[in-house]
């Protein structure tokens, strides 16, 4: 018993020890219990929502473009498209070698789904193919137990009615490139597509919507359980434009007499541009879906280059087109409208011989006449007698060598030179010679048809600081046409350069007479203009060399502007004939159909979709008491019935 | 000589069973069926009520265990553990034929899992061994030869499977009854010293997946999808979980499958997630007052071999709690070892059962006389 007291002493000292090692223990568990579930809570309980919770994006409706009488111009349609989701499959190939049984599947687009399974993760679906007809789509449903991974889905993507008649505005949407990326997830969504160019880059953001967003809960291979939250998209806003999508279509026809040129019709009050036409042309269709690379670089390496909106990026010396600037600075210089100045064919600076267009000169001219006959030895003089930087100062007043903040991105800026600019630009002091360039509009001076058109608005509108604007309602945030504000030119001087443009159609003399309109009703003004490619060297003159014998590339550029009514101006346009050779003979006559198209639809008489909408508002607000009135009775009545 | 003498009449053993000891345990494997309830996102028939019945057998079977004469336990040890030994044994080759870890002997009814037993028949054995031993003896080292092949054998069978984890805790609770039996301090000052020395080869003999895990164990981020998953994953949901917890069957992690095993051994990790915090202490403390409670018991008893044996179970017991919960929240590697009474699984359920129906008949027979030798019945 002694001895087993000894044990039973030992027992308990041992396993007190013990209980406590065991005591011990659990204070630590209970420790890390605590520290896990009070201190760590918040870091696990986003790691346990970032477990369950997965964001999915819908992506939202790309808004419309409409013409301003409702005319759509950029639209979603339908598009079947195949997906690939990698971490369904057992083996990519062997899918994609079975659905290329089913639809056309080619080795590149092979390559490019496994490259592009490269860079993304697993459980991303891969785009494979798009733009499915109805059947081949249907045929893949069907196929589906047969293809795993696939995934088939009906999305939407853009096009272009008018196709190459708007490419230049409208522009196109593409993939994002890499460049483009932001942190937006919005574009990893694989049928996403982001404006490239025209009005679909510049208002993309406008035009892009808010995609949704769906919260779900999945487990942890990733499918979902239910939604916990749905945020709907909201389709981006539709943009009405001020283009008339008939004269545009009509004016690009006119262009397509040519090899290569472009045009611009707006409104000299308002600056609303109806129609803004670069030929040749591209189907921004092609784009959209995804160009194959022979047309690219087809349209790449042709000369009378398709993809660039020439009316404004192409810059050309606006030649005789800039005459009428001058005779404003001149006027504005004090110089008199009245003042004659003699041409023998040429302007003798010093022993410099500066030639007249016309080899046997113009005789003695005044401002008017010296517009209508475009006489370059009157400009000489008078550019001369004023100095380069009143000839600049009022061509930047009248919009030349800036933007326009066009709505449409891709503008040049033009060049007005003045010393200044020379000495920044070349680091040489001013020539006199140039100054006699710079007033018939040669030399340095580059200008686009948009800004000759803006130009000559500013002159036909009374001197209104008009710039050209191509979206006049974005929908839900309203009119985007500004007014504008004098630029301070006298009216009088606005009236003696109209008289010379209205004379250079409507007189005998006058250089673009055989365009003048004939029809009942219709009149114009407007100014030719011959831009130098190449100079005319004096053995060339001597030589007796025709420009329209030379090389395409190397012939004139042909310009015309001009305005219409003469009385009552209202509508501008410019055109550039690409080595044209002549303003009179192949800009003008364009000019002038263009003009005539445009009074003939007057747009900006007939009524645009939200003009009529805002007056069935308003008749239906007038409307309104009267109904609300025969209503109540009928209340009444019913309540008698009882 | 004393009030419970050596013949007690069957209705003087069931007044003697401490019936708040059962409903402590009753208690616990409640907690059990509604975290089995909710693992089965609130379906009772996939392992709720087979979970139910098992308990409802292994209570009876407790009963029984317990209104058995201690001295029938003390002479039937070694019958035990040999019988275990020789089951062992038979899954060992029945595993190796069958090219894979084998643990259990499908009865149709039941899978056992001889490891499992093993646990108890080892304290059984040992409790038996020490009873007999003076306080001379085991100080003896040559005395301890015997006792240190009854831990051997069993631990080397069990690696062979391979379960590191019931080799680990057969190791941990022999050597708490080396201790509790009074071997000398300095020899478990050389068996530390001779273990360090031993790790390296241990870990020479270590299987991949077993060398993965404690690689794993012991940087967990290394590889949040791999062999990591499980303990990341089980750390998220605990910790998610918070004071108050998710709530009854609203544990994110665990339903939407980001917990695996969530129903064995990562049922400590559901249960905390959807009642918190204080879910988690309230649970210790049921198994502490457990564990207060066998050891009170194991006071009261009048003999070593009772007392041992109480004890034994008892550490046995409270070395599943430390593994288990140390391992779900990324203090230990994974190795594999149920939460007692909680876990889905039959042979644990049992063999915990098994455990606490010898320690009832240890309190219930708490006054008998036992010789050293341990057959003295008359």
């Amino acid at each position: 018993m002694n001895r087993d007291m000894e044990r039973y002493k030992e027992f308990s000292r041992r396993t007190i020890i013990v209980g406590a090692a065991q005591g011990a223990l659990f204070g630590v568990l209970i420790g890390r219990l605590g520290y896990l579930q009070i201190f760590q809570q918040e870091k696990f309980q986003t790691l346990s929502d970032k477990n369950r919770i997965s964001l999915r994006l819908v992506p939202a409706g790309r808004g419309e473009i409409m013409d301003r009488f409702g005319v759509p111009l950029a639209i979603n349609t339908q598009n079947f498209r195949t997906y690939l989701i990698s971490e369904q499959t057992d083996s990519v190939e062997e899918t994609l070698e079975k659905l290329s049984k089913i639809i056309p599947v080619t080795e590149a687009d092979k390559d490019e789904v496994l490259a592009a399974i490269g860079k993304n993760r697993p459980f991303t679906p891969i785009l494979v193919k798009e733009n499915l007809t109805w059947e081949d789509m249907a045929m893949v449903e069907q196929n589906l137990p047969d293809l795993p991974g696939v995934s088939t889905e009906e999305g939407e993507i853009r096009s272009y009615p008018l196709n190459t008649a708007t490419a230049h505005i409208i522009g196109y949407v593409g993939r994002v490139s890499e460049a483009e990326m932001t942190d937006d997830p919005v574009m990893m969504l694989p049928g996403f597509r982001i404006g490239k160019s025209g009005v679909e880059k510049k208002f993309d953001m406008t035009l892009r919507g808010q995609a949704g967003q769906i919260r779900e809960e999945v487990n942890v291979v990733g499918r979902a359980i239910r939604d916990l939250s749905r945020e709907e998209p909201k389709k981006g806003h539709r943009l009405t434009l001020t283009l008339d999508a008939d004269l545009q279509m009509q004016c690009q026809e006119m262009l397509a007499r040519e090899r290569s040129a472009s045009a611009v019709v707006m409104d000299a009050n308002s600056g609303e541009v109806y129609a803004l036409c670069s030929y040749p042309s591209f189907d921004p269709n092609l784009f959209s879906r995804g160009i194959p690379a022979d047309i690219w670089e087809e349209l790449l390496a042709d000369e009378t280059r398709p993809i660039t909106n020439k009316a404004i990026a192409g810059q050309y010396p606006p030649g005789s087109t800039f005459k009428m600037v001058t005779a404003l600075a001149a006027l504005k210089e004090g110089i008199s409208p009245y003042a004659r100045v003699y041409c023998p064919g040429h302007y003798m600076m010093g022993r410099d011989k500066f030639h007249c267009w016309r080899p046997a000169g113009h005789g003695s001219v005044d401002m008017v006449a010296a517009i209508q006959q475009s006489c370059d030895t009157y400009f000489y003089d008078t550019g001369r007698k004023i100095g380069v930087d009143a000839i600049a100062a009022m061509a930047r007043r009248l919009g030349l060598g800036q933007k326009m903040d066009f709505d449409v991105p891709g503008e040049a800026a033009g060049v007005v030179p003045d010393k200044a600019w020379k000495m920044k630009r070349y680091k040489e002091p001013w020539h006199q010679g140039e100054t006699l360039n710079s007033a018939i509009g040669q030399g340095y001076m580059l200008s686009t048809p948009l800004q000759l058109a803006t130009m000559t608005a500013r002159m036909v509108n009374g001197g209104k600081d008009v710039r050209p604007i191509l979206v006049r309602s974005i929908e839900d945030v309203g009119n985007l046409i500004p007014t504008w504000n004098s630029l301070g030119i006298p009216q009088g001087h606005l009236d003696i350069v109209m008289k010379g443009m209205s004379a250079v159609v409507n007189s005998e003399r006058g250089t673009a007479h055989g365009a003048r309109m004939t029809r009942e009703g219709m009149s114009m003004g407007g100014k030719t203009g011959t831009a130098q490619v190449r100079r005319i060297t004096a053995a060339m003159r001597a030589a007796g060399v025709k420009n329209e014998n030379l090389a395409w590339k190397f012939r004139h550029h042909a310009l015309f502007v001009g305005y219409s009514p003469v009385d009552k101006p209202r509508y501008v346009t410019a055109v550039v004939v690409e080595h044209g050779v002549g303003g009179s003979k192949a800009a003008a006559p364009i000019a002038r159909d263009i003009l005539a198209a445009t009074l003939m639809r007057d747009p900006q008489r007939i009524r645009t979709v939200d003009e009529a909408e805002a007056e069935e508002a308003r008749k239906a607000a007038a409307l309104a008491p009267a109904a609300a009135a025969a209503v109540a009775p009928k209340g009444k009545k019913k309540g008698r019935k009882r | 000589m004393s009030l419970r003498g050596d013949n007690l009449s069957l209705p003087d053993k069931f007044a003697a069973i401490s019936w708040p000891f059962l409903l402590l345990i009753t208690l616990v494997a409640s907690i059990g069926f509604l975290s089995l309830y909710s693992a089965a996102s609130g379906n009772i028939e996939t392992w709720c009520a087979p979970q139910m019945v098992r308990f409802a057998i292994g209570m009876g079977g407790l009963l029984i265990v317990a209104l058995i004469d201690i001295r029938i336990w003390m002479r039937l040890a070694y019958p035990i553990f040999g019988v275990v030994t020789i089951l062992l044994v038979y899954v060992d080759i029945k595993g190796h034929t069958s090219m894979g870890a084998t643990r259990w002997i499908d009865l149709g009814f039941l899978k056992v899992q001889p490891s499992e037993l093993m646990k108890i028949a080892v304290v059984l054995a040992l409790a038996r061994f020490f009873n007999g031993a003076t306080s001379q003896d085991v100080k003896n080292p040559l005395y301890l030869i015997a006792p240190l092949g009854i831990i051997g054998l069993p631990v080397a069978l069990v690696m062979l499977q391979p379960d590191l984890g019931t080799a680990i805790m057969i190791l941990a609770s022999a050597g708490a009854m080396f201790f509790i039996s009074g071997v000398s301090y300095w020899m478990f000052a050389v068996v530390a010293a001779g273990a360090m020395a031993m790790l390296p080869i241990a870990w020479h003999l270590m299987h991949d997946y077993q060398r993965q895990r404690v690689l794993t164990f012991l940087d967990p981020e290394s590889d949040p999808l791999g062999a990591g998953y499980h303990i990341t994953q089980s750390k998220i949901a605990l910790g998610s979980g918070g004071i108050m917890g998710k709530g009854f069957l609203h544990g994110t992690q665990s339903h939407l499958n980001f917990l695996p095993e969530k129903q064995t051994d990562f049922i400590f990790t559901l249960f905390t997630e959807e009642w918190g915090l204080v879910g988690g202490l309230a649970l210790l403390s049921l198994f502490i007052l457990i564990i207060v409670y066998g050891y009170f018991m194991a006071f009261n008893c009048k003999n070593q071999f009772s007392r041992l044996l109480a004890a034994g179970i008892i550490i046995n017991f409270s070395l599943y709690i430390f593994i288990n919960v140390g391992m779900v929240m990324g203090l230990l590697p994974v190795v594999g070892v149920p939460l007692p009474m909680i876990s889905y699984g039959g042979t644990a359920m049992l063999s915990v059962l098994f455990g606490f129906g010898l320690l009832m008949s240890a309190h219930v027979h708490r006054d008998v006389k036992v010789t050293r030798r341990g057959l003295d019945m008359a």
